[in-house]
């Protein structure tokens, strides 16, 4: 990939509309054979891709909106103009094969890929209508409307009750009732609070990795995040605490909004109300689950859904 | 993709056929050899470490058994008497030979095997009487061996050890006990009220007269103080100058009747003295007051010497050295070895610990970071004496001058801070040991994984508060491991002492009873320095030969519990972050 700096992303040869150029496969023998719209050669060509948005999208309210969003790791470009609305108190998910960029646009969300050296971006994201990459906006401050759950839990070397108070602890609250009603209601909502009520104050790293990540979902939750981001928590995971997770995807619903990152089809079909599929740094696609999975509107899409490639 | 092998199954017995052909590929292949390389590495670096640790141990233990007393009669017809301390081969030359008379000679000559014989070091002590503390008595030499009953072995206040004979017991010149039985069983209940006088001596002289020379000190030094501050002949100075001698007189008074009682004490004491006779006949008297510890070897059962064995443990821990240190305890040694290495810990830990964070946690990764980093390694590789000269030139005499020149005008030209001192050997030695606690707390720092940092940000945690509350606590015990090391490093460390604070006998101990309790600028003796002391500085280094294993194998003890500490800090700490991961 050789794009240059992001004030050119847009490039002349723009013009080519959603090119269905079937023949010129031989061409590129890294792409899978069974390509259908040629968005893969458009994208091998280095030409821009429209996304595809369904319109069923454009009805909901947005508590995230992704504006023009274009991230380079040095002069790598990893994301190219993503546009996408995440709709409030619903689950979005997003899927696309590994190196696509769905975790880097995640972690963009709440800047968590300030902390890498040489990332650069373009474009802004909003968080209810705030600017996220804003010149003046306070990063800690920002992080504190959102809640994060990574791929692999990581509960801090704390006890449970310190690891769910903590971003409220950060903030200097210190009033025991406030942070035990906090805990409680927090490990009630990651469906944890049967489980550890009586070893709040034992060690987090002594649970088992599903109630690990339940727990770092419930610090996630603990203070009342805008909206929660979710970086393929189950892929740590066996079947069964996969599903409680799941469970609790489903539940958490209503009360927050959502954005998912996940590998795994079945999960995106099964628990999210949106799907994004992205590839290579772009956003092909976007819609109600349901469509994605049953009537989308490029080859691509559905290829990878159905798994012909990916 | 086009060039995979074979199926297996079509080439089954071939790779059978190739190895049992090529013994040394498959060998190669197991990584035999490397495997004996490493294990025999470990094993000689094991072999080495252990190997010293023993003969320091062999050699230390052994130091305060009580061995029996030997006498032999020499073809010459002199005798010796003392312990064997040594014993070796050795081929004596013509010369020696020649020196003997004929008939000792022949027969002499007679006991040699190849020219070989073996010969005894006795330690006969009696150096006031002949100028030796021992003499090396060849086998062919000697005529006549014996293990007499009433030897005794007096460890002396001053002269080191007397070997001997006891005869007479003496109170105001004359005698009241005569035969060595009655002279051992009088001593008994005679030494006990004598000591007892000289320790009363000791602790006027230490307590009440340093206390009266304490307090005169102070008046002189308010005295002179008001001189600088308000002028010489103005009122207040003359106020302090009138004061100042109303305490001399006052003090010299009380010095006097302590001077008396002394001189009471010790004409009392003078009354009592035992006669003893050496192997060879001379006579010797011996004022009570100088017996430290008197015992006849050759009577002594098992758990006798076991009894002394441990008395003279308990003296060397616990006791000053006297003699020019090189007898009686090392307790000023250890305890000034001990504190000093917890200063220079405390001092050590969160200047290396917050060096460390800055170029781990927020310094930009780059050439001048990592050009610190070198110089920094690269510190822990200048000679230890250089940082002695540093600690000299800079705590010493830049700072510790300041400060006596700002806060105690007083006392000068007599220097109170700007002189060796406990506080200068703890920073020089914190200085020396900043590069291991620098490199370990940026070791420990690296290994705290980047998700918990990332989950502490993500939670709207500054970058502070996730390394107070995240990185920190993950990382003290590597933390607490360079600590360890830095310990280890410092406690042993000798050379830059010498220059900064270490002295070869101290009267008082840097941490007492008297406000302000912790000492900093007085100077302090060091286990390490004693053993160079002992072993190179005195005039008999044959007979400090012991102690220096004795005290080596107490500062490797001293050093392993501060370490031992160290460890179980670490370990709570550790149970406390990395309780079982799933």
């Amino acid at each position: 990939m050789s794009e240059p700096a992001p004030q050119t992303s847009p490039r002349p040869n723009v013009m080519q509309p959603k090119p269905v150029m079937l023949g010129s496969q031989s061409a590129l023998d890294t792409e899978p054979a069974v390509a259908r719209s040629g968005i893969m050669q458009a994208i091998a060509r280095g030409e821009r891709v429209e996304s595809r948005i369904h319109d069923a999208v454009a009805g909901e309210e947005a508590v995230l909106g992704v504006e023009n969003f274009s991230l380079f790791y040095g002069e790598a470009k990893a994301l190219h103009d993503i546009n996408l609305v995440v709709p409030r108190g619903k689950v979005t998910a997003l899927i696309g094969p590994s190196g696509c960029g769905k975790s880097t646009l995640l972690r963009s969300v709440n800047r968590l890929n300030d902390l890498i050296d040489g990332v650069r971006i373009a474009g802004d994201m909003k968080l209810n209508g705030d600017s996220i990459y804003g010149p003046r906006v306070d990063v800690i401050e920002l992080r504190k409307r959102m809640g994060m759950v990574f791929q692999k839990s990581n509960p801090f070397p704390m006890s449970v009750y310190e690891n769910v108070v903590y971003p409220l602890r950060i903030d200097g609250i210190r009033d025991r009732n406030v942070l035990d009603e906090v805990c409680e209601k927090s490990l009630r909502g990651a469906a944890l609070w049967d489980e550890v009520k009586d070893r709040l104050h034992s060690s987090a790293l002594a649970m088992s990795g599903g109630q690990q990540q339940r727990l770092c979902i419930a610090r996630a939750i603990a203070a009342e995040p805008e909206v929660l981001l979710m970086d393929e928590p189950c892929s740590a995971l066996d079947p069964i605490a996969t599903g409680k997770i799941e469970d609790l995807i489903w539940e958490l619903k209503g009360t927050y909004s959502v954005m998912i990152v996940t590998h795994n089809m079945h999960q995106a079909a099964r628990c999210s109300d949106y799907t994004a599929f992205l590839y290579l740094g772009r956003l092909i696609e976007y819609g109600p689950t349901e469509a994605i999975f049953t009537k989308p509107l490029t080859g691509e899409t559905e290829d990878y859904v159905s798994g012909r490639f990916g | 993709m086009s060039t995979l092998p074979a199926r297996p199954v079509e080439t089954a017995p071939k790779p059978t056929l190739r190895r049992l052909s090529n013994p040394h590929h498959s060998n190669r292949a197991r990584g035999e050899p490397m495997l004996w390389l490493c294990g025999g590495s470990l094993a000689v670096c094991l072999l080495m470490v252990i190997g010293l640790l023993v003969l320091v141990f062999w050699q230390g233990i052994g130091t305060f058994w009580p061995h029996p007393v030997v006498q032999v009669r020499l073809a010459d017809g002199s005798v010796r008497m003392g312990e064997v301390s040594r014993q070796n081969s050795f081929q004596p030359s013509t010369e020696q030979l020649a020196e003997l008379t004929p008939e000792v000679r022949a027969q002499a000559e007679t006991r040699l095997v190849d020219g070989w014989s073996s010969r005894r070091q006795f330690r006969t002590g009696n150096f006031d009487l002949t100028n030796h503390h021992y003499y090396w008595v060849p086998d062919y030499l000697v005529a006549e061996e014996s293990n007499p009953e009433w030897a005794v072995l007096i460890e002396r206040q001053t002269w080191g050890r007397f070997y001997g004979f006891p005869a007479e017991l003496r109170i105001d010149g004359k005698a009241v006990a005569t035969e060595p039985s009655a002279v051992m069983q009088r001593l008994q209940t005679e030494l006990e009220p004598v000591l007892t006088r000289f320790h009363r001596i000791e602790a006027i002289r230490k307590v009440e007269i340093g206390g009266l020379a304490e307090r005169e000190e102070d008046a002189r030094l308010a005295a002179r103080a008001a001189e600088l501050r308000y002028g010489k002949d103005s009122p207040r100075h003359r106020a302090a100058v009138a004061e100042f001698e109303k305490v001399a007189a006052d003090t010299s008074d009380q010095g006097a009747r302590f001077d008396d009682e002394i001189r009471e004490l010790q004409r009392e004491n003078a009354r009592y003295a035992v006669l003893l006779k050496t192997a060879d006949g001379a006579e010797k008297e011996l004022p009570l007051d100088a017996i430290v510890r008197i015992y006849a070897p050759n009577q002594l059962g098992f758990a006798g010497r076991v009894g002394v064995y441990l008395d003279r443990w308990r003296e060397f821990l616990f006791d000053s050295p006297r003699n020019t240190n090189q007898e009686g305890g090392v307790w000023p040694a250890i305890f000034g070895t001990v504190l000093m290495t917890l200063i220079m810990s405390i001092l050590v830990v969160p200047f290396g610990v917050l060096a460390a964070l800055y170029m781990r946690e927020y310094a930009k990764a780059g050439l001048v970071i990592s050009a610190v980093r070198i110089a920094v390694n690269n510190l822990a590789g200048v000679p230890s004496i250089v940082f002695g000269v540093f600690g000299l030139g800079f705590f010493c005499y830049i700072i510790g001058g300041s400060i006596d020149s700002l806060f105690y005008p007083e006392r000068l030209p007599t220097p109170t801070f700007g002189k060796g001192a406990l506080i200068w050997a703890s920073l020089t030695l914190a200085l020396l040991t900043l590069p291991v606690v620098i490199v370990a707390t940026e070791e420990a720092l690296s290994a705290v994984p980047s998700s918990m940092r990332e989950g502490s940000y993500a939670c709207g945690a500054s970058k502070w508060q996730t390394i107070q509350r995240i990185v920190l606590p993950r990382a003290l015990p590597g933390i607490m491991t360079g600590m360890i090391l830095a310990m280890a490093r410092g406690a042993g460390e000798v050379a830059p002492l010498m220059l900064v604070g270490v002295v070869k006998s101290a009267n008082e101990l840097p941490l007492d009873g008297a406000a302000p309790f912790l000492h900093p600028s007085r100077s302090f003796m060091h286990l390490g320095f004693h053993i160079y002391d002992l072993g190179f500085q005195s005039q008999n280094s044959e007979a400090a030969k012991p102690t220096v294993y004795t005290t080596t194998l107490l500062l490797i003890a001293v050093i392993t519990v501060l370490n031992v500490f160290a460890i179980w800090l670490r370990s709570r700490l550790r149970r406390r972050f990395v309780a079982a991961q799933f």
